[in-house]
């Protein structure tokens, strides 16, 4: 399936871009999944790996890690907020 | 509309004043007012820019107000966060509650700080004399939204 993603603040420099449009491989249901296959690639990537402190939204809307993932969704992850 | 995510500054007095404006009922108006320091945790602070996820942003203040009017009896509410490059002195966000009494408006007003602090996606990059550094959230932000569940 086909998704798009983004990423912002911190994390989007750590990673070093804003957003990316992906065909996921099967076997990826979750948000956890997802934040998983992405720190799998590696370098830059490790930024979102377990230990980080994460949060993520799914179609715009704050999303735990068990939240599905379904072809179109636009997921976010993006460090916990500091506005106000 | 009762929210607004921009970036040019807004005026105080106008914001509280729409508040009540033609209306009877309004028996008190509680507001805060955010604004940009020139310092934090040891470092001279000499700007700031808030970053947002837009279409995210407005819709996790909308909610914010949405519950604070079903805790609340409100006559009304208006929330303004700004984003952009802001510097010292400059305001970062304001929030109105009109109600019939004080208590009411106090309450909401506070419990919109505080889940805004916490839910919606605002990141602030601090400029410093060693160069520019993303705020880390605060665990005391946490415990005071948590004082509402």
């Amino acid at each position: 399936m086909n998704i798009k993603v983004l990423y912002f603040a911190s994390l989007r420099d750590a990673v070093g871009r804003a957003e990316e449009s992906l065909e996921l491989p099967s076997g990826i249901s979750t948000v956890a999944d997802l934040r998983a296959f992405l720190a799998d690639r590696g370098d830059n990537w490790s930024a979102l790996g377990t230990g980080r402190n994460i949060r993520a939204a799914r179609n715009q809307r704050m999303a735990g890690p068990s939240e599905p993932v379904s072809p179109g969704d636009e997921i976010a992850f993006f460090p916990p907020v500091t506005g106000g | 509309m009762s929210v607004s995510v921009q970036q040019a500054d807004f005026d105080v007095g106008a914001e509280i004043e729409a508040l009540s404006h033609g209306r009877g009922d309004v028996g008190a108006v509680a507001s805060f007012v955010g604004l940009v320091r020139d310092a934090s945790d040891g470092a001279g602070i000499s700007a700031m820019t808030l970053e947002h996820y837009p279409g995210m942003t407005e819709r996790a203040l909308e909610e914010i107000v949405a519950e604070a009017r079903v805790r609340w009896q409100l006559a009304d509410v208006r929330v303004i966060h700004r984003y952009g490059r802001l510097e010292p002195g400059n305001q970062i966000v304001f929030v109105g509650v009109a109600g019939a009494h004080r208590g009411e408006a106090f309450e909401a007003c506070e419990f919109i700080m505080d889940y805004l602090k916490t839910r919606a996606p605002f990141w602030k990059l601090e400029e410093t004399p060693q160069g520019a550094r993303w705020v880390d959230a605060r665990d005391s932000d946490d415990s005071a939204a948590s004082r509402w569940e």
